[in-house]
């Protein structure tokens, strides 16, 4: 053991981590790509199932959930100003308003979701394979690409909760806070996604 | 550590430097990337044993028509996870996770990887995913869908086909997260002076690579999710009955899986591209054209992949379109044959054991490649598509060309990761033999298609049979050859003979470095001041 043991570890470079979170970002984005492309394929081809669908989705649930993910995104971009400036108390107030407002998002999507599973709607069940092929993709793709959008805000929950402990413990300041900014720019892109599925689920009748 | 000057500090390779680990800690806790370069390696040559061996089972089971050694339930699940572990687990990780994270760093000269920590986690998802794939084998019986996971059989087979479609996602992460880190690093972590077009043509092949690893995989990611949605919730993406479309499968699939094949050959160009000068002790011809033909191949290779689908359906435009854009994809890989064959013209060419590695790539290559012309011309598709001919083709260019760069390129590097030499003509053996094996196997399976031999089948006509035994027997000789040539080299790594300073002559960073190289690679980092490839 010499002066060789402390070693890469200490290699610092805050540019390269965020463009390593920016890539990363490229990639969650193809994953729902792919399906925003099988969502296009079946709403070009059940037009009129996906227009009557939609409209059993709960807007105003919808839109209050949007509301809460867009202030959330404000608080986030807030926090990492604030450890900018060297305000520790601030910073960990915007990071746990964040965390919240996050896990209301998540209460509000389970209360929506047994909601549609009370009512038989939900995928493999009887009262869908009624309904007609339209509905069942309809409300295949509801759960699956709003189910993984959850999981990805809990993932995002999990990166944020990360960054609150660290700045809790000094270990992220305003010297060293790539970590708590590639937080954000995960949150941001959580935020994206929803603002994506939001309109194509909820709005387009 | 002949040739060097004498320092103050002994030098301490990165096989010696072991942080104060223990066993087998050293290795699984090391955040080096040479030592996960090696732990790559080495979970890859377990895997590919086991891949070898059911390929021997399958063309001991083609040796006559009718049953053999298995029946048809057997044959399908030998050649599904044949196909799972030859592909996900060894090709594609193949030389980028090996050569790749040995190599990039002290070819840019670079103390490691951007992310260390990131990339011994990547080869934790590997392991994890590895571990699917043998769960797979066990209850219900291994899958038996092919290794595409073609919709609607993988999800209406009984078999255990959702640990390995998990396996292959999680697979794709651990290939994400390399190739996240390996952009990374070429942004970030070049030595001074390394300008972009100073760049040696290795970590230009991987940088290629890497784009495509990142951009594509999350496509055939979220394509195995959805099949896994399917299996496990009934959700009806890609099942006709409830309104899926199982062509969409295809579609989501290959649009990965092409591009997959270019993360498997870039590398393989890349490490040719590293040989061929040193050998011919020549500056490659065409630095600039090699460069560019990567990225375009990178670039071009995401837009071909219906050519998989030419019987599958699809419209008169969509067909043409896409065997128009294969054909294309076909100009930059000849443009690097063309580059490779220029730089030996006139060079002084020394047969040593990589270069005949890299020169039978060329030859192999060139075979698998215009193969695929045949394949990718419409009228020729219907004929030949689902036979034995589509088998050899892609076996000719991803065994073929990515197995001989592999050889090629351990026995080139070999000296850099041990510090130790091979026994020549053992290696030359073996390589012979190996070559002799591969055309003997593969080459007879062109005819069989041609003849209409159907692929996937335990079972066919008797007329068929000649050529059959006669691809058993090439399989047999292959083996042989990998025995020797992996026995030659094992036996090497422990206890051959120390190597001179830079054997062959070569010009990279890791030529100039004491090997192996130390835990740091550079003492200081290298300035770089002139173009790589400059022999004197």
């Amino acid at each position: 053991m010499s002066e060789t043991a402390v070693h890469h570890d200490e290699h610092r470079d805050d540019l390269g981590s965020k463009l390593g979170m920016w890539l990363f970002i490229f990639t969650e984005l193809l994953l729902f790509g792919g399906l925003f492309i099988v969502y296009a394929v079946y709403r070009h081809a059940n037009q009129e199932a996906f227009h009557l669908a939609a409209k059993q989705l709960d807007v105003t649930v919808g839109t209050i959930n949007t509301v809460i993910l867009l202030i959330s995104s404000m608080t986030i971009a807030m926090s990492t100003t604030a450890i900018q400036k060297k305000d520790k108390k601030l910073t960990l107030i915007l990071i746990g308003i964040t965390l919240i407002l996050a896990l209301v998002f998540l209460v509000n999507k389970y209360f929506e979701w047994s909601g549609k599973i009370s009512h038989g709607l939900y995928p493999g069940s009887p009262v869908l394979e009624e309904l007609g092929q339209g509905d069942i993709l309809f409300f295949g793709l509801y759960f699956f690409m709003t189910g993984l959008h959850a999981v990805h805000i809990i993932v995002g929950m999990v990166f944020l909760g990360v960054g609150f402990m660290r700045v809790k413990n000094d270990r992220l300041s305003f010297d060293n806070y790539q970590l708590l900014e590639n937080g954000g720019l995960y949150w941001h892109l959580v935020d994206l996604i929803w603002i994506f599925l939001f309109p194509l689920f909820y709005l387009i009748t | 550590m002949t040739s060097q000057t004498s320092e103050s500090k002994v030098h301490k390779t990165y096989l010696e430097e072991d942080m104060g680990r223990k066993g087998i800690f050293k290795w699984i806790l090391s955040t080096d990337h040479k030592r996960i370069a090696l732990l790559y390696l080495y979970s890859m040559m377990v895997w590919f044993t086991v891949g070898v061996v059911l390929g021997l089972l399958m063309k001991l089971e083609l040796i006559a028509p009718g049953k053999t050694l298995m029946g048809p339930q057997a044959y399908n699940a030998t050649f599904t996870v044949h196909g799972v572990i030859m592909i996900f687990l060894i090709v594609i990780p193949g030389l980028p996770a090996v050569f790749g994270n040995f190599l990039l760093p002290i070819q840019i000269g670079a103390k490691d990887v951007a992310f260390p920590r990131l990339n011994l986690f990547s080869w934790y998802i590997y392991v994890l995913g590895s571990i699917l794939v043998i769960i797979s084998l066990f209850g219900n019986g291994p899958p038996d869908t092919g290794w595409t996971f073609y919709a609607p059989y993988s999800f209406k087979t009984g078999t255990n086909m959702l640990p390995a479609a998990l396996g292959a996602f999680v697979l794709g992460f651990s290939s994400i997260l390399t190739g996240l880190n390996f952009i990374v690093t070429i942004h970030r972590m070049r030595a001074p002076g390394m300008t972009w077009m100073k760049m040696p043509l290795f970590p230009w092949s991987i940088y290629g690579t890497a784009w495509i690893q990142l951009l594509a995989t999350p496509i055939v990611g979220i394509t195995l999710l959805m099949v896994a949605g399917e299996r496990i919730l009934g959700i009806g993406f890609f099942d006709p009955a409830k309104g899926g479309d199982p062509l969409l499968y295809q579609h989501l699939f290959w649009i990965y899986s092409h591009p997959a094949v270019y993360i498997m050959i870039l590398p393989a160009m890349g490490a040719i591209s590293e040989i061929i000068p040193t050998f011919t002790r020549k500056t490659i011809f065409g630095y600039k054209a090699i460069v560019i033909s990567t990225l375009a191949i990178a670039f071009v290779g995401y837009f071909v992949w219906a050519h998989h689908m030419f019987t599958s359906g699809m419209s008169g435009t969509a067909l043409f379109t896409f065997s128009i854009l294969t054909f294309l994809v076909a100009i930059p890989s000849a443009i690097k044959v063309f580059n490779w064959i220029t730089t030996m013209h006139k060079g002084s060419i020394s047969t040593e054991v990589p270069f005949q590695w890299a020169a039978s790539f060329i030859f192999i290559f060139m075979i698998g490649g215009l193969t695929g012309l045949v394949l990718g011309a419409l009228a020729t598709d219907v004929h030949l598509h689902d036979t034995a001919f589509v088998v050899a083709h892609f076996h000719f260019i991803v065994f073929g060309g990515v197995g001989f760069a592999f050889f090629g390129a351990i026995h080139y590097w070999f000296p850099v990761i041990y510090g130790r030499m091979y026994d020549n003509s053992w290696a030359r053996t073996g390589w012979i033999v190996f070559f002799i094996g591969f055309v003997t196997l593969y080459g007879p399976m062109f005819y069989l298609g041609m003849k209409g031999m159907p692929r996937r089948y335990f079972d066919y006509l008797e007329e068929f049979h000649g050529p059959n035994i006669i691809s058993t027997f090439g399989a047999l000789v292959m083996i042989t050859g990998l025995v020797i040539i992996v026995t030659n080299l094992i036996k090497s790594a422990r206890s051959g003979p120390i190597a001179p300073h830079n054997p062959w002559g070569g010009t990279n960073l890791e030529w100039r470095i004491k090997s192996p190289p130390s835990l740091e690679n550079f003492d200081e980092i290298p300035v770089i001041d002139k173009a790589t490839y400059k022999f004197d």
